[in-house]
């Protein structure tokens, strides 16, 4: 199903390429991306070496966006990871046991969903030092609570079924019937879900770095983007390629997400046709 | 082309070069200026910041001006004689000058801004440590007496190192809240006019300036325009005609200057010569080695920094003190980009490959670049060093709680030794809490005792090998790293004519220039 979708098949193409890249780029280029390899504003396409050209001290755009996919995506999958872990079990626990512990467990990831979360992750970043770890963290902590809620939603639907009942009849822990009866069953919102939170904490790094609050010892999509912000005029090429770096990736994970949405819903995608 | 024709158009060449000598200053026009950021208050005698001087330098005016070469020029003092011992130094005033709102200036008001200063103006309070006594004797005769002889003396009348205030408007009143430091009176060529809070300061011509005959100009705007890239629009659609230094990105520098009727000079910074270096913490570390320090000299390349990140602008610093600043010497050891022997000095001096932390000055773009490219540089020869990176605050902090291993900055040094170079390297300057004075924790009894000495040595000559032996000693130590002597360009319309004659530039500049028609 998902692999039928011209879309998805898409999105899928460019990951494996940018994962590729990501893994194996550092070794077609083994300089650092900081070290200053030619002359400084080098236009793109005129010396063999430099494809993409330099910036503004000289350095290789195309090795930057390489070692830049790394670092988006190590970002994108890390922090995403990290934000599944807090909020699937915080949603399947409110969502499970209901009551008082629903309540308190809600109020505190509305108390996150309140404040716009593009703002917190500057604020977090800006108190925690920009580094990579607490950039990872940052975006970790403003995109866990949907997940929350959503593992809540359908835990609280499965919780209903006459399977999970006849579990708790025949005498298994919560724990158990949480893990093996009731997550399996709620996993596939999730991972269309986490395809696009990917996407986002892309953007999100992207964003923080463009601001300055990167981690200075990394080479980022996003920092490329606001080094070479200042010099457009006379330089194009050091802000446009990383940007399209950005964007090529959002789109296959957006692609990815919504072709797995179709195979994982079938009803939903036929009934939306 | 024939002979005769090729002789003609050498003739006309001729005729035209002289016809342009002999084009003198013409009277009237505006000019516009930027003004970045918008100063907080014109009231030099309050305020110093770099844009209050800027402005605020055309309105109040010193004792003395000082040329590029920092040689004392008459401002408000006509002449000055020095007594033989260097202890008395005697002002002749210009007589017949008036403030702005008319009123006679005296040697009463040179006594009355010396106790105002003291009172508001911390650098200031610092120079005139030296001073016993000031009296008048006549209405245009101001007498100094020293306790000991101090050479930087006659270095300390510039008009933001000393401005005169009037003291009509401000005797017996509380100096904060007067109404009148809303309304800035000098005696200078320009007078304030009106300041549209966060849009444009305009000034006028004195029409009573005591130089016969100055200033040309009728008026100027300074308008404030936050945003670096909107300063340099300002000047490409001819909004403004004066980008006085560091209002636009170096690397708007090439484009702007390439534009018709447009000229660049470096000069005008000369009396604060601006001076960069890394602090290198030598209370621990690898840094507290000396021979890793040098090794930190060897490896950095400084031209290509001068070349790429500051678009050629500037000079390597040598040593402690700039080019400009009195007693220079080049005579010290040199440090040329040498990445083989940082690497052998680095093997002497047994650096293991510990972290080093490096604090950028987050000054902007141009001081990140330079950082990531210091960065580069250290790399190559094997140093381990991360970046660190803060804002503003958190660099003072990190700087004045010394909290670091290497760190960039740059500091004002003021034309004399004893004014703005020994502050960072003698052992009393040692105290947490400011990022302006020995941070780097470089402690030497010699180097104390050649910077005590060669404030109060008299002659000049005396001082001069004082400080030509401090700065031996210092260039072999490398306390800091010094990196370049910026220069803050200035791009104007050419046909704005002599507006940098001195060393502060642009803050007193506007009384001699003029505009051509």
């Amino acid at each position: 199903m998902l692999l039928r979708n011209p879309g998805s098949m898409i999105g899928i193409t460019i990951l494996i390429v940018a994962v590729a890249v990501a893994l194996f780029g550092p070794l077609l280029f083994p300089t650092s991306p900081w070290r200053m390899v030619q002359r400084p504003f080098l236009p793109p396409f005129t010396l063999a070496g430099f494809p993409l050209g330099t910036d503004a001290l000289g350095r290789d755009v195309m090795a930057g966006i390489i070692y830049g996919a790394r670092v988006s995506l190590l970002v994108g999958l890390i922090s995403t990871l990290a934000s599944l872990a807090v909020g699937i079990p915080l949603g399947a626990v409110a969502g499970y046991f209901g009551g008082k512990i629903d309540d308190a467990l809600m109020r505190f990831t509305e108390f996150f969903q309140t404040v716009p979360s593009f703002a917190l992750a500057i604020v977090l970043v800006a108190i925690m030092q920009p580094s990579i770890v607490s950039i990872v963290a940052a975006i970790a902590i403003v995109s866990w609570p949907p997940v929350a809620r959503l593992v809540r939603g359908e835990v609280l639907s499965l919780r209903t079924r006459e399977y999970v009942q006849a579990a708790v009849v025949t005498g298994q822990t919560n724990w158990w019937i949480i893990w093996r009866e009731i997550l399996p069953n709620a996993l596939s919102p999730v991972i269309v879900l986490a395809s696009l939170m990917v996407a986002t904490a892309i953007l999100l790094e992207s964003s923080l770095s463009f601001l300055g609050l990167g981690d200075p010892n990394l080479m980022s999509w996003g920092y490329m983007v606001g080094a070479g912000r200042t010099v457009i005029r006379q330089a194009w090429w050091i802000t446009v390629f990383p940007g399209i770096a950005i964007l090529v990736s959002v789109l296959a994970l957006n692609l990815i997400g919504e072709g797995l949405n179709d195979a994982l819903n079938p009803r939903l995608a036929k009934g939306g046709r | 082309m024939s002979k005769r024709k090729i002789l003609m158009s050498f003739a006309t060449m001729c005729m035209l070069s002289t016809a342009a000598v002999a084009e003198g200053p013409k009277a009237g026009g505006v000019v516009n200026a930027v003004i970045q950021p918008e100063p907080p208050s014109l009231m030099m005698g309050l305020v110093q910041n770099g844009p209050t001087q800027m402005v605020a330098g055309n309105i109040y005016e010193g004792l003395l001006r000082y040329s590029p070469k920092l040689d004392p020029l008459p401002g408000l003092a006509e002449s000055w004689s020095v007594s033989e011992d260097g202890k008395i130094y005697t002002f002749k005033l210009v007589k017949g000058v008036t403030w702005h709102d008319g009123k006679p200036f005296t040697s009463a008001d040179v006594l009355f801004s010396i106790e105002f200063l003291k009172q508001t103006h911390a650098r200031a309070r610092g120079n005139l440590a030296q001073l016993e006594k000031v009296e008048a004797p006549d209405e245009s005769t101001v007498v100094f007496t020293l306790k000991q002889p101090f050479g930087p003396f006659i270095g300390i009348f510039e008009v933001g190192s000393l401005p005169m205030i009037p003291k009509h408007l401000y005797e017996g009143t509380d100096f904060k809240t007067n109404p009148a430091n809303n309304t800035p009176v000098g005696t200078g060529p320009f007078m304030f006019r009106e300041w549209q809070k966060g849009s444009f300061i305009r000034l006028v011509k004195n029409p009573n300036y005591h130089v016969k005959g100055k200033p040309n100009i009728d008026e100027i705007y300074w308008h404030v325009i936050p945003d670096a890239a909107a300063r340099s629009v300002a000047y490409e659609t001819g909004k403004v005609d004066v980008l006085p230094g560091g209002s636009v990105e170096n690397f708007d520098v090439p484009r702007l200057s390439k534009l018709k009727n447009t000229c660049v000079t470096g000069a005008g910074w000369e009396f604060f010569s601006p001076h960069s270096w890394l602090w290198l913490n030598n209370r621990s570390g690898p840094t507290a080695n000396k021979k890793f320090r040098q090794a930190l000299m060897f490896a950095i390349d400084r031209n290509m920094a001068k070349d790429v990140v500051w678009n050629g602008l500037g000079k390597i610093a040598t040593g402690p003190s700039g080019s400009a600043i009195k007693y220079y010497t080049s005579a010290v050891p040199k440090y040329d980009y040498d990445p083989a022997k940082a690497k052998a000095l680095l093997k002497e001096a047994g650096y293991k490959g510990e972290k080093l932390r490096m604090l950028p000055l987050p000054y902007g773009e141009t001081w990140q670049r330079w950082a990531e490219m210091v960065r580069q540089n250290l790399q190559d020869v094997g140093i381990n060093v991360e970046m660190i990176a803060t804002d503003v605050p958190g660099w003072n902090q990190k700087v004045s709680e010394w909290d670091y291993d290497i760190a960039f900055t740059y500091l004002y040094q003021y034309g004399d030794p004893a004014l703005g170079v020994g502050r960072n390297y003698v052992s009393s300057q040692i105290a947490k809490g400011s990022p302006f004075n020995n941070v780097e924790g470089y402690s030497n009894p010699e180097i104390d005792k050649l910077f005590a000495d060669g404030a109060v040595a008299f002659p000049d000559a005396a001082r001069e090998e004082i400080y030509a032996k401090a700065q031996k000693i210092l260039v072999e130590d490398v306390p800091v790293a010094w990196m370049l002597e910026l220069q803050f360009p200035t791009i104007t319309r050419c046909s704005v004519k002599n507006l940098i004659t001195t060393g502060i530039g642009v803050n007193d500049g506007f009384r001699d220039a003029w505009i051509e028609k």
